[in-house]
């Protein structure tokens, strides 16, 4: 035997052996992964789960000053129909004064219409609608003030008001998504 | 003494020992086990705990037989368990009331480790694996209150997971696996049942490495001195025995008052409204044993940048995540920032006013995390997580060095020391 894996030795002293070695070490870690990954990826959302994709809404009904909450991917979407003070409130803020600077003109593709999803980029919980010391939402959680643009102004949450996706269907439908 | 070694008596005892020698095990550990003489009734809660966990499983294992883990059907299931199922109310009370009695006993017994040093050499394992014990009863009660799938139990799993999403650049992709979806919803809480079961079972494994650690140094006592012969001890049976029996019946009685008298008082009421995706109650609260933790995450409001620029390094809210989990990650490497040989508070004049003012610090944590964050609560936040961190990252290590412990007694059998600097005699 000794003299076996003598020979088999290449010019570097790269033994068979040690080939053998780091081969069915190697071969064993893809095998323990290639196990371990559905055991991992199983809890990921399921195909049912991704396939709730998409909202349509209908905003005739939403009158000037009024709030609805429609649910998207089993979230909240805040959909605002704001005043004319709100509006002019929102684009006179100094960016400068903004944690999360973005004008009010990147976050609406119509002025009246502000729609984000309702979730407090802190931790996650529903924010309060008009409260709080900005005139918008108020996150009774940790505290987080954000104002009529749904941009943070105060408080713990890092980032303004998620917009999400959404397109102009007519003057009085949207979908989410 | 006739309890000192195990003899197996009659034939199917000594066939036995000869094969699975378990009884000679359990007659080590909870007969002859040679325990320090002057044990106090802090040296209590740890078998207090023990109790409760075999309480817990037995009470969980029960409500399993009732409760249905679906989104759509969670709280009726609980109701059921109230109002229909035989004894129903009892034996869930008695397991939502446990699991406040279970963190009652262990921080208890985590106080007095603190105080009595008994986190110091030769006990560092001992002391390490009861924090991963702490942290997996943390998993499983923050697991437990999601099942009844009330208001609290859905916005406290909201806010929860959403801490991974503190991390960077993978934060959101552990949160949505975390999930199974794109909010805390049905795959949550299947999940999270199925972990509430298995824990507690890791839970009884860790624990039997903690009691193993243990018997290995045997216990620590209220002088911190070592034991110096058997001068120094009694069996844990009659003595302890008798003694932990007091305790747990003072202790049971206690946790009855609870059940029977006060079943939701540490609960909150929020939590028999059924989870609503839409709406966040007024004020999230997490239960009480969580508190003071909950206040830590909350009080760091402000990011840490480079000065004068926009570049933001570690914002608010992964400061908070980090402030959280390091004050409980920081007992880990308690038994190292604390280099004082002196174990007892006793003879340690400083670090006992120390230990104090951390204690005070932790209640006031609490309130803190019990209020909503207004007013003085954000400072005082600030201040009590500032103190906690520093308490163990700067006092300790500074105090180990600097303290003049009193003189130690000589062993446990001659505790004091007499005025003429002898000491007295064996008796
Ligand atoms: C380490 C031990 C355990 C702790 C700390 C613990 C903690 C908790 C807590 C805090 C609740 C919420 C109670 C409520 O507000 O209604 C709960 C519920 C529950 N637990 Fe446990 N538990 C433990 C062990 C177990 C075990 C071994 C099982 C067995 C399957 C179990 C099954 C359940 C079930 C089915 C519920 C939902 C019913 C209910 O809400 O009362 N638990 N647990
Ligand atoms: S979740 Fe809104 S402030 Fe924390």
């Amino acid at each position: 035997m000794a003299t076996d894996s003598k020979d088999s030795s290449t010019g570097n002293g790269i033994k068979r052996r040690d080939f053998i070695y780091v081969a069915s070490a190697g071969l064993g870690i893809i095998a323990t992964g290639s196990a371990v990954w559905p055991l991992i990826d199983q809890m990921n959302p399921s195909a049912d789960v991704l396939a709730m994709s998409i909202t349509d809404v209908d905003l005739s009904s939403i009158a000037v000053g009024q709030s609805i909450t429609v649910v998207w991917q089993s979230k909240p979407v805040f959909i605002r129909h704001r005043t004319p003070e709100e509006i002019a409130e929102a684009r006179a803020v100094p960016l400068e004064d903004l944690p999360d600077p973005q004008t009010d003109e990147d976050r609406v593709q119509r002025a009246e219409w502000l729609i984000m999803v309702g979730i407090c980029t802190h931790l996650g919980c529903v924010p309060l609608g008009e409260q709080g010391l900005y005139g918008g939402w108020f996150c009774p959680c940790h505290g987080s003030h954000y104002d009529t643009s749904g941009r943070i102004r105060q408080g713990p949450a890092p980032d303004n008001l998620v917009i999400p996706n959404y397109e102009f269907l007519d003057d009085n439908h949207i979908r989410i998504g | 003494m006739s309890t000192d070694t195990y003899n197996p008596k009659g034939k199917f005892f000594r066939w036995m020992d000869d094969r699975l020698p378990i009884i000679r095990l359990m007659h080590g550990t909870f007969v002859s086990y040679p325990t320090p003489k002057n044990l106090n009734y802090w040296w209590n809660f740890g078998s207090l705990a023990g109790i409760v966990l075999m309480i817990m499983m037995i009470t969980g294992i029960v409500l399993a037989m009732h409760y249905n883990s679906s989104a759509d059907a969670a709280f009726d299931s609980v109701e059921h368990i109230m109002r229909d199922v035989n004894y129903g109310w009892l034996i869930r009370y008695v397991h939502a009331n446990g699991g406040s009695m279970f963190f009652i006993a262990v921080y208890i017994h985590m106080f007095r480790g603190l105080y009595y040093g008994s986190y110091k050499a030769p006990r560092e394992m001992l002391w390490i694996l009861g924090v991963v014990i702490f942290l997996l009863m943390m998993m499983t009660a923050f697991m437990g209150y999601v099942l009844p799938w009330g208001q609290m139990s859905f916005w406290g799993a909201t806010v929860i997971t959403n801490l991974f999403s503190a991390i960077p650049l993978v934060g959101d992709a552990i949160v949505s696996w975390l999930w199974g979806g794109f909010a805390v919803s049905d795959p949550t809480l299947n999940r999270f049942y199925s972990l509430h079961y298995l824990l507690p079972f890791v839970i009884i494994g860790v624990v039997i490495l903690h009691i193993w650690a243990l018997h290995i140094q045997g216990s620590n006592n209220p002088l911190g001195i070592d034991v110096k012969g058997p001068q120094d001890q009694v069996n844990f049976h009659p003595y302890y025995i008798m003694k932990d029996s007091f305790g747990l019946a003072a202790f049971i009685f206690v946790f009855a008052v609870f059940v029977f008298y006060f079943p939701n008082m540490l609960g909150h009421p929020d939590n028999y409204i059924p989870a609503n995706p839409l709406v966040t109650p007024e004020h999230i609260v997490p239960e009480w044993y969580f508190l003071p933790f909950y206040a830590i995450l909350r009080a760091i409001t402000f990011d840490i940048g480079i000065p004068g620029t926009d570049i933001v390094l570690l914002d608010a809210k992964l400061l908070g995540v980090i402030a959280m989990f390091a004050s409980i990650l920081v007992l880990f490497a308690l038994p190292w920032l604390d280099s004082s040989p002196v174990r007892s508070a006793r003879f340690r004049p400083i670090y006992k006013w120390a230990f104090w003012i951390f204690f005070l610090d932790c209640i006031m944590l609490g309130y803190v995390g019990s209020q909503k964050p207004e007013g003085i609560m954000p400072i005082l936040g600030l201040v009590g997580t500032v103190y906690y961190l520093a308490h163990f990252l700067i006092l300790l290590p500074w105090l180990s060095r600097f303290e003049k412990p009193l003189p130690l007694p000589e062993s446990i059998s001659n505790p004091v020391i007499k005025a003429t600097g002898e000491v007295g005699h064996e008796q």
